[in-house]
């Protein structure tokens, strides 16, 4: 049985792990998880994502998720972010697309042009 | 939406916006009333009366990309569908309250889907909420902390994404042991 104070300091090492992960990524993968983007399929297209990451052993990217981005009928939606560059925003992303991303957009620095909605 | 998971993760998700730390999903299927009671609990901001009253208008949302808002209308309409009902209260500063029923066996209520795969999008998504996920059937009951998952990454050295697999087996796992044919 862990204290309540345990679980704070437990709690605290995983936002300091999570700060320094953020702080060091290469890598910014984006979910849309408005309720357009959960209704198209944004939770496999996550789970997917996860997936993948960890079985690569990945570890200079961050998964995070934001809410409706105002392209619904494009939903779901993937964005890679990294330092100084464009956004690439994907498009009606099933999880085998998502797979793809990490392994080519985030392992070989390949962006998987054919399903490219958006540059900014 | 297909599955009512994906409604829970949607309103929690906007519970997260919402400012809140601590979540309580409680889930309780009763065969015998036929009933089927999903309550969600957060700490956020909480609401207005007036915003409160209007919330299932789909033409009433907070989001600055588009004048419209689904989520909660289609909640709402979810459970009027299966014969339930639907009630939220907020209280500004102190959070927010959901409770929907369904009655369990009917036609056009929409399945409950995959728990563990919404818990664990939550996990993922945002680390540090507290979320307590209560379920409750005709078989039994079990409560999953999303501080486990903490844990297990204190004890292991793991980092959040090597903790997500197992976190989300063990929850399957406690899910398949309740599991009612609803």
């Amino acid at each position: 049985m862990k204290t309540l104070a345990d679980l704070r300091a437990i709690k605290e090492k995983a936002k300091l792990e999570m700060a320094t992960r953020e702080q060091t990524a290469k890598y910014r993968l984006v979910v849309a998880m408005g309720t357009c983007g959960i209704a198209a399929g944004a939770r496999s297209v996550m789970t997917a994502i996860i997936d993948e990451i960890s079985k690569r052993g990945i570890s200079d990217t961050v998964v995070t998720q934001t809410g409706c981005l105002g392209y619904c009928d494009q939903e779901p939606l993937v964005q890679v972010m990294q330092p100084d560059k464009t956004v690439i925003t994907y498009g009606k992303i099933t999880p085998e697309l998502a797979r793809r991303i990490v392994a080519e957009h985030i392992g070989r620095d390949q962006v998987i042009s054919d399903h490219v909605f958006m540059q900014s | 939406m297909r599955e009512l998971s994906l409604h829970i993760l949607d309103i929690v998700t906007n519970a997260i916006e919402a400012e809140a730390t601590r979540v309580i999903i409680d889930i309780r299927e009763s065969q015998q009333e036929d009933d089927l009671r999903i309550r969600i609990r957060d700490n956020g901001r909480g609401m207005p009366e007036e915003m409160v009253r209007q919330v299932s208008d789909p033409f009433v949302t907070t989001r600055t990309t588009r004048p419209v808002g689904m989520g909660i209308s289609l909640t709402k309409q979810a459970t009027l569908m299966s014969k339930g009902t639907f009630d939220l209260k907020s209280t500004l500063g102190k959070g927010t309250e959901l409770c929907m029923r369904f009655r369990l066996n009917c036609l056009n209520r929409v399945p409950l889907g995959d728990m563990a795969e919404t818990v664990i999008n939550l996990i993922i998504g945002t680390p540090d909420l507290h979320l307590c996920y209560q379920h409750r059937t005709d078989k039994g009951r079990f409560c999953f902390d999303s501080y486990w998952v903490l844990g297990r990454m204190a004890e292991n050295d793991w980092s959040l994404y090597q903790t997500i697999a197992p976190a989300k087996e063990f929850l399957q796992d406690k899910i398949k042991t309740i599991e009612s044919l609803g």
